[in-house]
């Protein structure tokens, strides 16, 4: 990691499978742990999302149903609500959009994660994990043109294996890892950022 | 230093003011750099600079490209919840003024003015309301003119409606002919479309109401400011601005000269 820049930034994206999978990956981190992190797992539109009240109750850190204009802050968990893209603007805040859904789906991963590249670059984390659907495998190569670092969870771990593996038919990730070695290697990223 | 990209999107930009006064400087970034991109495909150009040689000299190629810059994506009875609400909440406030003015902003083709008339309709409210309905997108206006829809959405529209709180069947407010809906042109009796952009032009009227739902976030802080700036000016003392689900003041630097009614609904007043 020491060749690196530190990360500033650090998205998600998942699908099925993705409240557990995340929950693991979460249970690894500490109270003060600095770097935001921004989620879209795909929902149901019609819905109101409980995604942010579910994850406050389970993680020491603060969490947030992404707004619109609202500024990316340290030490926050967003998740994207539903029926909304996400991107984030160079001024480090959210902009919401209602595109057309991209793989079905709105919020789409490849949103967050091409507008995160555009403004992170090289300080960007970007990890996808299991989903049955292809979203999100654009975007992590963009991250990856870029010059972020790029996560893929195993496939042969993952609940739903479509998603990762697209990823890795697509473009060569940085880490191929198990959930709890996302978990443990967002920790590190965190202390290379200290550096 | 600056990407090709973003230096040819700036000037793309730029060129499209110069020429044809459509105001998309102070857009949110993300999301215009995306539909520029995807009109690049549409177009078959290599390149932004491309496209912008192409429509610089080219004004029907402009109005295309301006229907990739514009999201037409809209519903009737979108996020019924916010329409129950209207009822509830608001509308026994507005039955106490002898008549009204209400704005929708960035109307698109439609789908929210039907929406509102109809809520307005069986309230009793709509024969004493004048509704003005803009955009800046003409293709747009001329649709929501026509009020004709896919009956493909009807369906959807219909659970929205009843979701609503709407009294009577969906059925009465249009006729449906082929593939589409017709509604009922004594609708937009009292309705007035007209050309107006939230990034150019000035407050045309004193309103009571102020609807703009899902507009804003495509627009930067500096630009919503403005529009905000603008509601402002147009509303009435205590005068109602009602927002999309996920638009908020909070960020902006009108805070505090609204205060939400139904926060959750995005349903504010005037101070």
């Amino acid at each position: 990691m020491t060749d690196r820049r530190p990360v500033e930034a650090v998205v998600i994206g998942a699908s099925a499978g993705g409240v557990e999978a995340l929950l693991t990956i979460f249970s690894e981190l500490k109270p003060g742990f600095r770097l935001p992190i921004i989620v879209v797992l795909h929902l149901p539109e019609e819905r109101r999302s409980q995604l942010a009240e579910v994850f406050a109750r389970r993680l020491p850190l603060t969490v947030r149903e992404v707004r619109d204009k609202q500024p990316i802050v340290p030490g926050t968990v967003y998740f994207a609500g539903p029926g909304y893209h996400v991107s984030v603007e160079h001024d480090h805040s959210f902009s919401l959009s209602q595109e057309e859904p991209v793989h079905f789906s709105r919020p789409a991963i490849d949103y967050l994660f091409e507008s995160a590249a555009d403004v992170y670059q090289q300080r960007l984390a970007a990890i996808l994990l299991t989903g049955a659907n292809r979203d999100g495998a654009r975007g992590l190569s963009v991250v990856k043109q870029l010059g972020g670092l790029t996560i893929v969870q195993d496939p042969d771990e993952a609940q739903a294996a479509t998603m990762p593996q697209a990823a890795l038919d697509l473009c060569q990730p940085d880490c191929v890892l198990p959930l709890h070695g996302i978990g443990r290697l967002l920790v590190e990223l965190e202390h290379t950022e200290c550096c | 230093m600056q990407r090709n990209t973003d230096i040819e999107l700036r000037l793309l930009i730029e060129a499209i003011y110069l020429k044809y006064s459509y105001d998309f400087r102070d857009y949110s970034g993300a999301s215009i750099k995306r539909r520029v991109n995807h009109a690049l495909r549409q177009f078959d150009c290599s390149t932004i600079s491309a496209l912008q040689e192409r429509i610089l000299h080219d004004p029907t190629a402009f109005m295309q490209l301006l229907q990739y810059l514009t999201i037409p994506v809209s519903e009737m009875f979108r996020d019924p919840e916010h329409f129950l609400a209207i009822r509830q909440e608001v509308v026994p406030i507005l039955k106490t003024y002898p008549s009204l003015k209400i704005w929708i902003a960035g109307c698109s083709t439609g789908e929210e003015v039907y929406s509102m008339a109809i809520l307005l309709r069986e309230e009793g409210l709509l024969d004493r309301t004048i509704i003005y309905a803009t955009d800046i997108n003409p293709r747009s206006l001329e649709k929501a003119k026509q009020g004709i829809f896919s009956l493909d959405n009807i369906r959807a529209y219909t659970h929205n409606y009843q979701k609503a709180g709407g009294q009577r069947s969906f059925a009465d407010y249009y006729t449906a002919a082929y593939d589409y809906a017709i509604f009922d042109k004594s609708l937009r009796e009292n309705v007035t479309f007209a050309d107006h952009s939230l990034a150019t032009d000035s407050v045309f009227s004193e309103t009571n109401l102020i609807s703009c739902r899902n507009v804003l976030i495509y627009f930067n802080k500096n630009l919503q400011n403005r529009a905000f700036g603008l509601f402002e000016e147009s509303l009435c003392h205590r005068g109602f601005l009602m927002l999309g689900s996920k638009e908020t003041l909070d960020f902006s630097d009108y805070s505090k000269q609204f205060s939400p009614v139904l926060k959750q609904e995005r349903i504010y007043r005037k101070l």
